[in-house]
């Protein structure tokens, strides 16, 4: 067909095959130094917290009455507790807890905040003012008394610290997503799909979501970080996982009584 | 008569809402009244200036907007009382190509995934869906190594392939395009016009041409409609309309055309509407277009219908005598 354009053909790249070679995924990733970076910090973490029971120095719980507290050794890097535990294979073993804890809640709470936030950003009109109505309650509710509150109804069980975490930390995905969305339903492409015959429904799940990828990745990486330091504060606060079980949390509040006192 | 498109009194009002309690104290008459007929293989051109209305019917024709009232029948079945799977199963034979081939493409999406997606939410081509969608490039003049790339990675003038390749999709029997070519560099424009003339005589198209630029429209179409602010102001064969412009607003509209030969564009005389465009909302009475016209006597201040003599349809009281 004669046309006046360049044809795709005289591309270099396509010169040669039938089809384009296009880096991967993994190609692209490893050219860009800093997130191989941490991803490479990432990775390491995850293999000492799960992998705690190969990495770890000592095993779980592993008490050595005699030895008692001890500073920073060789033996053990960050010495030991009254009970002669390692502190260092604690905290590994503890991270298990606190991680899968901030990883649940991150998920479960983007999850609540994209859904509510799509929804509403996508509908307009009264579902918009009514879910984002229902957003600001739950942003202007002080969630640590809440928080207190609720896992003294539930019990202070990992699973409740879930829930109650996910049940609050949904908000602000929720309203960052609702802004994307608005701007993107006005999108041609949008309409384009509506023209050749998808649902509401698939319109949502194939061209607004993954256009939102971005955002919400992001989020998932900072709800982590979040997540962890609200479920250290409650454990601190002794609402939060309860000993025998350990986290980051209740280690520190732990060990928050021996801050200035002298070696032994 | 066969028609592949009938459209009926077709109204889209908007309504106008103001104050603290957002009543509705009036409403735009987007588009008031339209019929329009088109036979299979074609190409009616809607012309008209920026806001007359003319998208409007675009998006009322393949769905997009629901009109107020009126109806649009597809080959004698109203669609416009349809809904959900019906209607989504029928509006599959009329498509709409857009203007702006940078944003009616998911940037997300690799021209495969855009150009075979109505395939798979119709459930054609099952299991051949690749085959079916480098066939379809094929179809609009793209080579089939486009099919991995991503939207960002064509030129305005691919782009605009790809959409067109995604229209086609659907073997649809109507096709509107919405001002398919003023996003696009002159030189390509060319291109894409006769790729569409190209698959109108292969594939037996009806078009439904919606644009602002006249030379580009007499080039396309067979018949032409002049909208102006939400009316037809003159319905007619393309040839007729530009040797013998009957109506006011299309003789001005034509004279400010720019013509090839130096001589003939000094020598002509060229129509100046005074005054802008009144608001849609508050219209003047009777003939929309008296504001502005230099033809306007009393008799204009009632509404003046499209009288047709001789296939040539003109709203106006004044028009020339045919």
């Amino acid at each position: 067909m004669a046309s006046p354009e360049p044809s795709p053909t005289s591309a270099p790249a396509s010169a040669s095959g039938a089809t384009v070679k296009r880096p991967g995924f993994w190609r692209r990733f490893s050219r860009h130094r800093l997130a191989v970076l941490g991803a490479v910090i990432l990775a390491l973490l995850a293999i000492a917290c799960y992998g705690a029971a190969f990495v770890a120095p000592f095993p779980q719980d592993q008490q050595d009455l005699l030895l008692g507290p001890v500073p920073p050794s060789a033996e053990h890097w960050l010495g030991t507790d009254e009970l002669g535990r390692d502190y260092l294979s604690e905290i590994l073993y503890a991270g298990q807890l606190s991680l899968s804890l901030a990883i649940a809640v991150a998920l479960i709470s983007t999850a609540i905040g994209v859904f509510v936030g799509a929804v509403a950003g996508y509908r307009g009109g009264w579902v918009d003012d009514v879910f984002m109505r229902i957003t600001d309650l739950f942003l202007v509710v002080p969630a640590i008394a809440l928080l207190a509150l609720a896992l003294q109804g539930l019990g202070p069980s990992p699973v409740s610290i879930v829930i109650v975490l996910s049940l609050l930390g949904w908000t602000y995905i929720a309203r960052v997503v609702r802004g994307q969305v608005v701007s993107l339903r006005e999108r041609e492409f949008i309409d384009a799909a509506r023209v050749i015959g998808a649902t509401h429904q698939q319109v949502l799940m194939r061209h607004v979501l993954p256009n939102l990828s971005g955002v919400i990745a992001v989020n998932v990486a900072l709800a982590v970080a979040g997540a962890i330091i609200v479920e250290s504060t409650l454990s601190f606060l002794g609402f939060g996982v309860q000993p025998p079980q350990s986290s980051w949390g209740n280690m520190l509040s732990q060990a928050s009584g021996l801050i200035g006192t002298p070696k032994v | 008569m066969t028609s592949v498109l009938d459209v009926r009194h077709l109204v889209k009002e908007y309504p106008v809402r103001s104050g603290v309690l957002r009543r509705v104290t009036g409403s735009v008459k987007a588009v008031n009244g339209i019929s329009l007929t088109l036979e299979r293989g074609r190409t009616l051109g809607l012309v008209g200036e920026t806001g007359c209305g003319k998208s409007t019917v675009g998006r009322c024709l393949v769905g997009l907007i629901e009109p107020t009232s009126g109806s649009v029948l597809l080959d004698g079945v109203d669609v416009s009382a349809m809904s959900g799977r019906e209607l989504r199963a029928a509006r599959r034979r009329i498509q709409l190509v857009f203007q702006d081939p940078y944003a009616s493409l998911d940037p997300r999406q690799s021209v495969e995934a855009i150009v075979s997606e109505p395939l798979r939410l119709h459930g054609l081509a099952r299991g051949s869906e690749s085959a079916r969608a480098a066939a379809l490039l094929d179809l609009v003049g793209l080579s089939s190594s486009v099919l991995q790339q991503y939207p960002h990675e064509l030129s305005g003038g691919q782009r605009q392939r790809v959409g067109i390749a995604r229209a086609l999709a659907l073997e649809p029997e109507v096709m509107v395009l919405d001002e398919p070519v003023s996003a696009l560099d002159v030189s390509v424009q060319a291109g894409i016009l006769n790729l569409l003339e190209e698959l109108q005589r292969e594939l037996n198209l009806a078009y439904v041409f919606i644009a602002h630029d006249l030379s580009v429209v007499r080039h396309v179409s067979h018949e032409v409609a002049v909208m102006y602010l939400g009316r037809i102001v003159e319905y007619v064969d393309a040839d007729t309309l530009y040797s013998a412009p009957q109506h006011p607003y299309t003789q001005a509209l034509l004279s400010a055309v720019p013509l090839p030969d130096p001589r003939a564009e000094r020598s002509r005389k060229r129509i100046l509407l005074e005054g802008d465009l009144p608001s849609p909302i508050d219209l003047p009475t009777g003939c929309a277009f008296r504001s502005r016209c230099w033809k306007a006597t009393d008799v204009c201040s009632s509404i003046p219908e499209l009288r047709t003599t001789d296939y040539h349809a003109v709203a106006c009281h004044n028009a020339d005598q045919v």
